[in-house]
């Protein structure tokens, strides 16, 4: 079961948290990887002007780079990294015009019809290893730790990349409870964390956040698990401004998937890195000795 | 002179081709490298000439093909002369270099990313690795900065001669050259591991223990050290790892 790993350069120095985690957990799960040898940004964000074609061209290339392994599949942690690669792919899939324009323009590079398929880490989990796999190595189950699972955007929108159903999703409901946690749902899982306008516009990207956490605080939520290094920055470091600005705002820990997941897989604390996520994050898994199963 | 002189020199004359030089069409040998053709036709350098050796990146060179839409770079004092082929030289090519104090940068992928922040204007469109004629993956290194790798971005870059044309074809005005020279700054001052053995001897010298023996050189006679420094013992050719001198003393 060798597949490509497509990382994203957010991985590779602020989000280490994501990356670290989610490899250790690869190689306790048995999955073969093999990192892409040559990688660019994926572009970050998918452009929506019908012929703005130049911002396909950096997506495309990885895709060209993942095809050049011999993968058919390439997974993503990241899911900011999954919708724009996935969009992209769709497009040189299904649409012949552009895709021609693509591939004569990036003529350096082999032609490229859509042969690699995006997959996100969640999706690989629950199609590939399968959830009842995935419990049978769960080493310390997370104890009843309530969990409020945040989509965000881009793993549901658009539908034709959406990992799961757009406004009902279960997928990481299944992937919680098979760790073990108490799934808190809350209204806001797939509403938007504020994502760039926290450079144009960073009150109102404050004000979302503030209310997503507010939303799954009411719920009972003893923390929030995410799968985007931006939801992060959103949800997770402004937590100060947060907490400056709103009355009653609750310092709320916020963790990857991928962190929840080495923990209940029993790996050790040091791939989770926990110094990277808010402090509280750490004090609430001391608290409740999810840490103490965890291997130093 | 002989005839026989003759028939040898009329036996290497070279075959002349014409390339136009700026869009003025002359005919050269066609055996010369740019640079020689260039002068061959009756100019004289007198900037962008360069080191002549291919290394200095003084002589980055454009040139196309006829019935070819591509662009073909080259450096002039290396490449040969091709049929037919449109060229000009661009020894210099206008690109921003940031202004940093060395010493108060610790090799942190931020520092890049503050002094180049266009560098997130990359749209991967990979024409700076087209037009390299060092055949640099100049993308790949710019990538590699933008992920914080400045190790990658080190090595990636590190055939790079300066020359700027990557500068020139770029989509996002970046100066990639100058960011692949911060990164290999970096890299090397700030990022390799330190040399243990160095900070040793570094105090041993301050220690004063090779000062005897400098000393000692340095009040001989001429004639003396002649003799001293014919004298000395040399490791043989075969003398191998093990190798070590019969006088310890400064080991």
């Amino acid at each position: 079961m060798k597949v490509s790993y497509y990382p994203g350069c957010t991985l590779k120095t602020r989000a280490k948290n994501l990356e670290d985690s989610a490899l250790a957990a690869f190689k306790a799960l048995g999955i073969e990887y093999q990192e892409l040898d040559r990688w660019n940004c994926c572009g970050a964000v998918f452009s929506l002007a019908d012929d703005d074609l130049i911002h396909m061209v950096a997506p495309v290339r990885d895709l060209v780079r993942a095809k050049q392994l011999g993968a058919g599949t390439m997974v993503t942690l990241c899911s900011m990294c999954y919708n724009t690669l996935a969009r992209a792919n769709e497009l040189m899939k299904h649409e012949e015009v552009k895709r021609k324009t693509i591939n004569d323009f990036m003529n350096e590079e082999p032609d490229y019809f859509g042969e690699v398929e995006v997959v996100h880490f969640l999706s690989y989990l629950k199609n590939q290893i399968g959830w009842g796999a995935l419990k049978s190595k769960v080493q310390s189950p997370l104890g009843g730790l309530k969990i409020a699972p945040y989509y965000g955007c881009t793993l549901l929108r658009p539908k034709d990349v959406a990992i799961d159903h757009p406004d009902s999703p279960t997928l990481f409901r299944e992937f919680v409870e098979t760790l073990g946690g108490e799934v808190i749902e809350f209204p806001s899982s797939t509403v938007c964390c504020g994502s760039y306008q926290a450079l144009g516009n960073p009150e109102a990207a404050l004000k979302v956040s503030f209310d997503i956490l507010s939303d799954a605080v009411s719920r009972g939520a003893d923390a929030l698990v995410l799968t985007c290094p931006l939801c992060d920055y959103n949800l997770g470091r402004r937590q100060d401004d947060m907490l400056r600005k709103y009355e009653g705002a609750k310092d709320v820990p916020v963790l990857y998937f991928t962190q929840l997941l080495a923990i209940a897989l029993g790996l050790s604390q040091e791939v989770c890195r926990f110094e990277l996520n808010r402090s509280s994050t750490a004090r609430l898994l001391k608290s409740r000795n999810l840490l103490a199963g965890v291997k130093a | 002179m002989s005839t026989d002189a003759q028939e040898v020199t009329a036996g290497v004359e070279a075959k002349l081709i014409p390339i136009y030089v700026m869009g003025k069409r002359y005919d050269v040998p066609d055996s010369l490298t740019i640079m020689k053709a260039i002068e061959y036709a009756g100019y004289k350098y007198i900037r962008g000439c360069g080191c002549r050796g291919g290394v200095c990146g003084a002589c980055a060179t454009v040139f196309r093909k006829p019935g070819d839409y591509k662009i073909y770079t080259g450096l002039a004092c290396q490449t040969v002369v091709e049929p037919e082929m449109y060229l000009t030289q661009i020894p210099f090519y206008p690109a921003n270099r940031a202004v940093y104090d060395f010493g108060s940068l610790t090799g942190r992928p931020e520092e890049i990313f503050a002094l180049y922040p266009e560098l997130f204007r990359c749209v991967a469109c990979n024409a700076c690795t087209k037009v390299c004629p060092m055949d640099v993956e100049v993308l790949d290194y710019i990538s590699a900065v933008k992920r914080g790798d400045i190790e990658a971005a080190a090595r990636i870059s590190f055939d790079c001669i300066q020359c700027g044309l990557c500068a020139s074809r770029c989509f996002a005005e970046m100066p990639q050259y100058h960011i692949g020279q911060l990164a290999r700054r970096l890299w090397g001052a700030y990022l390799t591991p330190k040399a243990e053995h160095l900070k040793t001897m570094v105090a041993n010298i301050q220690a004063g223990r090779f000062s005897d023996g400098l000393s000692g050189l340095k009040a001989m006679s001429q004639d003396t050290l002649k003799k001293t420094y014919q004298d000395r013992e040399m490791e043989p050719a075969t003398g191998g790892e093990d190798w070590t001198p019969k006088d310890r003393q400064y080991l």
